[in-house]
């Protein structure tokens, strides 16, 4: 393994590993703050153990999550030195940003979870909104930062030198709103369907469990609002990529010739030797209709550039096809529960509802995870896209194996150790209303 | 002159006191969790985790303000630490996650004496490992021995010999004595249980007199292991005064806990850990990373710092007054003493 692969990999483990984390700690604090928004509003104490028992669970992954966020911070250096002494103050903006919200995001769950008796009841529930508000600010600036590196602005270079830095140019390119509109939406979209299956799976075995209906119907109405939401930012983000990063439509799309009305290909398998794509289902004119609202539009192919400068056309292609299969599901099983609901007027317990929720449960995240992929390996070989290659950014310290390896342990370590933790949690608390 | 960059670097400062007077801290407990001995072992750890459980996090982001500031402020300076260092962070990093991760899994595991006490280990350890490595950072940085050719960023360095000296390592021993001396003292505050508080005043004086030793070795390192601050401790004309007025915090300190006066204690500790804090700043100054790296030659542009600095200020106006709530709630006078502040504790204790 080079010292360049190690530290690829390391970078794609930490984050691969922080997003989950960092997505729970964004939406899990809006399903508690609904619940206990209810219980303020009801005074029904079923509400008030669901707060309570979501916030425990909240606890352990924002933990985890704001320590691995820590890990992340410093890999910027300790792996990309050159990138963050080039980068570093035009987009130090959406870092500082971040960290003030990030600051107000744990005080505020300092607040949340320990003061459930020392401080007023409206005070709870206001330090719980600004935990929603603070880890939500803070995806969307870390997002921001991630989103220059795919369109960089707000700076120009002369004779190599950084010159006229422009950190809110910087800050407001031309992707940061539709990526961070893209995965803030997914954030809540993920965690309301995974937390709506998790109590689905405990209503086909205790339908009647009050406890579990409060709580699947909190969840699903969070997963299936954003659910519905996705497409049009999902579509806002792909004319954003088509404009701006033609290469990445290309490898997403594994469209290798430059053509007027590119079809979209669904499945497929692209040959990077060959050059083509086979076995996919190509819908006529499709891609181009969707990339620039018009049936003829140009889109351009891989062979446009060479070789060197072209990312990994199967691993992008694949990611891309599983982030959309997930979210498709995720939206249509949103939409019966919409209408299973008005329909019956009631909570749609339907047992063959309740599993295919129940099936739902990862389905968010392996969209999260796949959808960084695409736009991450989607802009290799650039760290900085078309300015700083991945491979000059790269510190010059050796044995990068190292540090790969044993963050990995680390991190499988803890991983275990969470999925461990949660299921006990998950499984004592239907205990509760097991009276009922 | 007051440059923008040395506004920034004021602030990093000041964000680096306060991180050592609170997260500092709370890795001091987990030192004290690691030597909690005696009848009353478990009481000992039993406060020091409902101390530290409601704040921890928030004082812990008091780092990542400061390593944000230097990566946007002094980029050249962050690149050359992060490859210099690389592996003394390293090893920060995985105590950061040990500790952090092993406190909440020991809140949330099953409460029996095994599980309970294998976490404790790792969150003692990771608490250790931290401050040691935060320290050895600091003192390699200050050492003198990375040197960067500030045209071209590069650095001389072979990741290794800048670290694993006497005296970043007498400065990371440094650093840990601190942490437990705070928590030490903070901890005397937090029990009405005499014996209790008496176990932690035997800590404090204990730490009180392990700074003072690790001051002086460090001192006494500093003349081959860290010429430039020497020269600002010893030579300059503030240096003297300055010496003697933090050796004078450090004694009336000692005095106090042996006079069992806690709450002048709680005042002068902290006094004495920034006056060290700031002594270091000024002796280094005007160099970030000595002896090639200052704030002027690597600061980011005005363009960039202007910025900024709204930011840290307006940022700030919501920052304190939450920070300071925090505070309030969970440290102030008017707080219950007592379990019920953490229900899984309280569970524990069954």
């Amino acid at each position: 393994m080079t010292d360049l692969l190690a530290a690829r990999a390391q970078m794609a483990m930490s984050l691969a590993f922080h997003i989950i984390f960092a997505a729970v700690g964004i939406a899990m604090p809006l399903l508690m703050v609904i619940a206990e928004g209810f219980w303020l509003k009801t005074r029904e104490e079923v509400y008030l153990t669901l707060a309570k028992q979501w916030a425990k669970g909240t606890a352990i992954m924002f933990a985890v999550g704001a320590v691995s966020g820590t890990v992340l911070s410093f890999e910027l250096g300790l792996l990309w030195p050159n990138f963050m002494a080039y980068a570093g103050p035009i987009i130090g903006m959406p870092f500082s940003l971040e960290g003030f919200a990030f600051f107000l995001e744990a005080i505020f769950l300092g607040l949340y979870l320990y003061g459930w008796d020392r401080i007023p009841k409206y005070a709870h529930w206001f330090a719980g909104m600004m935990v929603v508000l603070g880890g939500t600010f803070s995806g969307i600036f870390v997002v921001t930062a991630n989103a220059w590196m795919n369109t960089p602005t707000g700076f120009s270079i002369v004779d190599g030198k950084v010159t006229n830095v422009d950190p809110i140019a910087a800050m407001l390119n031309p992707s940061s709103f539709s990526q961070a509109l893209h995965m803030t939406i997914a954030a809540f979209l993920a965690v309301g369907f995974a937390v709506a299956g998790i109590h689905a799976y405990f209503l086909r075995r205790d339908p009647d469990n009050l406890f579990h209906r409060r709580a699947f119907a909190i969840a699903l109405s969070v997963g299936a609002v954003f659910a519905l939401l996705q497409p049009i930012s999902g579509d806002i983000s792909a004319k954003r990529v088509a404009k701006y990063q033609p290469i990445k439509l290309a490898a997403m799309e594994a469209q290798w010739e430059t053509e007027r009305g590119a079809p979209l290909r669904i499945g497929g398998i692209p040959d990077e030797d060959a050059e083509e794509t086979r076995y996919a289902l190509e819908i006529p004119k499709a891609l181009s209709f969707l990339a620039h609202f018009d049936f003829d539009a140009e889109i351009m192919g891989l062979k446009e550039v060479p070789r060197e400068d072209r990312p990994p056309v199967a691993i992008v292609h694949f990611a891309f096809q599983i982030m959309v299969a997930c979210g498709m599901v995720l939206i249509t099983v949103g939409i019966i529960g919409g209408w299973l609901a008005w329909k019956h007027k009631s909570l749609p317990t339907q047992h063959w509802y309740l599993r295919c929720v129940t099936f739902c449960t990862p389905l968010g995240f392996i969209a999260i995870e796949a959808g960084w992929t695409v736009t991450e390996v989607g802009r290799q070989p650039w760290v900085i896209y078309n300015i700083m290659r991945t491979a000059d950014a790269v510190t010059p310290m050796p044995n990068l194996v190292v540090p790969f390896v044993s963050f990995t342990i680390l991190y499988i370590f803890l991983s275990i150790i969470v999925v461990v933790l949660l299921r006990r949690h998950i499984f004592q608390s239907p205990r509760l209303y097991d009276a009922n | 002159m007051l440059t923008l960059e040395l506004c920034v670097a004021g602030v990093m400062l000041i964000s680096l006191i306060i991180y050592m007077l609170t997260g500092g801290a709370d890795f001091g407990g987990g030192v004290w969790d690691l030597f909690a001995t005696g009848p009353r072992a478990k009481a000992q750890r039993s406060l020091i985790t409902e101390a530290i459980a409601p704040i921890w996090e928030a004082n812990h982001v008091w780092l990542i303000v400061i390593i944000v500031l230097l990566f946007v402020a002094f980029p050249v300076a962050f690149a050359a630490i992060s490859t210099a260092l690389h592996i003394p962070l390293t090893l920060m990093l995985i105590g950061i996650v040990l500790r952090g991760s092993a406190f909440i899994f020991r809140t949330y595991d099953d409460q029996s004496d095994t599980t309970h006490r294998r976490w404790s280990r790792v969150f003692a350890i990771g608490s250790v490992i931290t401050p040691v490595m935060l320290g050895i950072t600091l003192g390699a940085v200050a050492s003198g021995t990375i040197h960067v050719d500030i045209e071209s960023g590069q650095v001389d360095t072979d990741f290794i010999s800048a670290w694993l000296a006497p005296f970043p390592f007498a400065i990371g021993l440094f650093t840990l004595t601190l942490c437990a001396l705070l928590a030490a003292v903070y901890l005397t505050l937090e029990t009405d249980d005499t014996a209790l508080r008496e176990d932690f005043r035997r800590r404090a004086l204990i730490a009180a007199v392990s700074v003072g030793a690790m001051a002086g070795l460090s001192f006494i390192l500093s003349a081959e292991g860290a010429p430039t601050i020497r020269r600002g401790l010893g030579n300059a004309p503030w240096s003297l005064p300055f010496q003697i007025l933090t050796g004078a915090v450090a004694l009336w300190a000692i005095w106090t806990l042996w006079n069992r006066q806690f709450r002048l204690a709680r005042i002068l500790v902290p006094i004495q850990v920034t006056l060290i804090v700031l002594g270091w700043g000024l002796a280094q100054y005007p160099s970030l990373v000595t002896p090639d790296l200052t704030f002027s030659n690597t600061a980011a542009p005005d363009t960039v710092l202007r910025p900024v600095l709204i930011v840290l200020g307006v940022g700030g106006v919501l920052l304190v007054p939450a920070f300071w709530y925090l505070y309030a709630v969970f440290k102030g006078s008017s707080r219950k003493t007592g379990a019920a502040a953490v229900q899984i504790d309280a569970s524990r204790k069954d």
